[in-house]
């Protein structure tokens, strides 16, 4: 409720910001705000949600209000690097359709280049961790090839491809490998013996030693593997976009800073934050599921 | 009572036959040296026995049950089951480790069937899931995680997992060490129970002398380094044995006394 009260006052005190929109959200915010303090008489669920969150949000109004202040109350900071939130809500309505457009793009590249990295990545993974052969001939090449940066490819990605999409897929693709190859290797590699041991004598094969005793075993180790994947694809994802592929929200970022519309560059690196966190949300809650046999994992 | 009924998986237990077996192994920290865990070592095991295996620490008794297991080779000698000589490992020979060894991304309904999914016969035989999961008292955990049952709890699933492939032996290497006295005495009396259920050979190492007498045929005494059958000590004892009547007494103190003669012989054996 103290929140509750700040939360209030600040958005009523908003000095400035003129356009339409930004009132508008405001109001909503505030709207919204006062009818769950209403609600929350009746339900305690909501008065537990709202007591844990409203202190973060109100922080975050303060912050957003702070930045209206500087920007478009006092003009410390120049234009037009430094558009108000107002002035960035706007260019994020105006941009709408080529916005939404960029996300669904670049979404789809990530999905392409992310998965089909994983699968090469996983049977290799298995392939080196499991088989001394394979491990005596791919531990080399992977400890060669692996640390160079996927970024570094694109010179070479852009002539060998046949199209832009294709190289940025591979690229995005060839940056997840090498982690998650890598955390399968030694996951599949420190499986305890004893687990193996057991299986045998419970007259285990060997595609169930690997794919039901080692692959298992190995699962937190894959799963630190995917997510410092999913760090690297996005870093590679925004290059690929920025210097190739004439879509997604990288290029869309480098073609608004071309125009000097910086409103539209802050617009997408807000979407990207949304974009980027919510896919991390996914992979932590599809991880909560696989490993719920695991004590005491990290919450998200 | 349970019964496990399918007639068909019943199998007939298997006689142990070693002969002569040796095994060394590179001594961690230094490759060169190779340390004698077996040197000649002989016994037999009747069809449907309950043998103790005992010792100190170090003598081999671990290493023994891995070859019977078939999860290492031998150097030398012979070690027959029935008449056939050890291959790699197989279902039919059974093995509890003391550490129950769950696989902890299963559930206990999971842990318990892996070896019926190991051999691909879990669709017929999924029935006998459950008489197993009653058998050891565990039918309200099906769906629990290894890390949320005590030890005792994890070795019964252990035992069950070991027993649904009906293995004609069964190895159990310290399987109640770790446990507390009345957990282990409740489980003493638990694995005497589907031993006497489910007709199987039973070769137990342990390094508990009144576990031994309370549920052994035979007790084989092993020396140390390198291990080798001792003694043999027999135990005629009417079951169920009371743990604290003279005859055990007098059993506990005769191997005692030879446990005590073998540690003393080793301390002043010059290497």
């Amino acid at each position: 409720m103290g929140a509750m009260a700040v939360h209030a006052v600040v958005s009523r005190q908003e000095p400035a910001a003129p356009t339409h929109s930004y009132w508008i959200l405001l109001w909503t915010a505030l709207a919204v705000s006062l009818g769950m303090s209403l609600l929350q008489r009746w339900s305690k669920g909501l008065r537990q949600w709202m007591g844990h969150m409203f202190p973060i949000i109100a922080a975050a109004t303060v912050l957003l209000t702070l930045w209206a202040v500087i920007t478009s109350g006092f003009r410390w900071l120049p234009l037009p690097y430094f558009p108000s939130p107002a002035g960035i809500l706007q260019s994020m309505i105006e941009d709408r359709a080529l916005l939404f457009d960029s996300t669904w793009h670049s979404l789809l590249l990530l999905i392409c280049g992310y998965t089909l990295g994983v699968a090469t990545a996983l049977v290799t993974g298995v392939c080196i961790g499991w088989f001394d052969q394979a491990r005596y001939w791919g531990m080399p090449a992977l400890k060669l090839i692996g640390p160079i940066p996927a970024t570094a490819w694109i010179p070479l990605a852009m002539v060998l491809s046949p199209s832009q999409m294709m190289s940025a897929v591979g690229l995005i693709a060839l940056s997840v490998w090498f982690p998650v190859t890598m955390l399968t290797v030694s996951g599949i590699a420190n499986t305890r013996a004893s687990y193996l041991d057991v299986a045998r004598t419970l007259g285990a094969g060997r595609s169930y030693l690997i794919f039901r005793v080692a692959v298992p075993a190995a699962m937190p180790s894959i799963f630190i593997g995917l997510f410092m994947g999913l760090g690297t694809s996005f870093l590679t994802l925004v290059v690929a976009e920025t210097v190739g592929v004439r879509s997604g929200l990288g290029w869309y970022i480098s073609w608004a800073q071309g125009w000097s519309e910086y409103g539209k560059v802050y617009a997408a690196l807000i979407i990207m934050a949304a974009f980027f966190s919510t896919i991390i949300t996914v992979l932590f809650k599809v991880r909560d599921r696989v490993l719920v046999w695991q004590k005491g994992v990290i919450k998200w | 009572m349970v019964t496990i009924a399918a007639p068909d998986a019943v199998r007939e237990p298997s006689s142990l036959r070693a002969r002569g077996v040796a095994k060394s192994f590179a001594t961690p920290g230094d490759a060169a040296v190779r340390t004698q865990a077996l040197s000649d070592a002989s016994f037999a095991v009747e069809a449907g026995e309950l043998v103790s295996i005992i010792g100190p620490s170090g003598c081999g008794k671990s290493t023994l049950l891995r070859l019977l297991a078939g999860l290492e080779t031998l150097d030398a000698g012979e070690l027959l089951v029935g008449t056939d000589p050890i291959a790699g490992p197989s279902a039919e020979r059974g093995l509890v480790f003391q550490d129950p060894n769950l696989f902890p991304w299963l559930t206990v309904r999971g842990n318990i069937q892996a070896g019926l999914v190991a051999r691909g016969v879990l669709h017929a035989k999924r029935r006998e899931v459950d008489d197993f999961m009653r058998l050891v008292g565990l039918e309200g955990f099906a769906n629990a995680y290894p890390h949320h049952l005590s030890g005792g709890m994890a070795q019964r699933v252990a035992l069950a997992r070991a027993l649904i492939n009906h293995p004609r032996v069964l190895f159990m290497d310290e399987p109640l060490g770790s446990l507390d006295t009345f957990t282990r005495m409740n489980l003493q009396d638990e694995v005497l129970r589907l031993w006497q259920l489910n007709r199987m050979t039973m070769l137990l190492v342990t390094h508990d002398i009144d576990e031994a007498i309370y549920m052994s045929d035979r007790i084989l005494i092993m020396t140390p380094r390198p291990g080798r059958i001792d003694k043999t000590i027999s135990v005629t004892l009417q079951r169920p044995r009371q743990r604290s009547s003279p005859e055990f007494f007098k059993l506990r103190g005769d191997i005692l006394e030879h446990l005590h003669f073998a540690g003393k012989a080793l301390a002043v054996e010059p290497t």
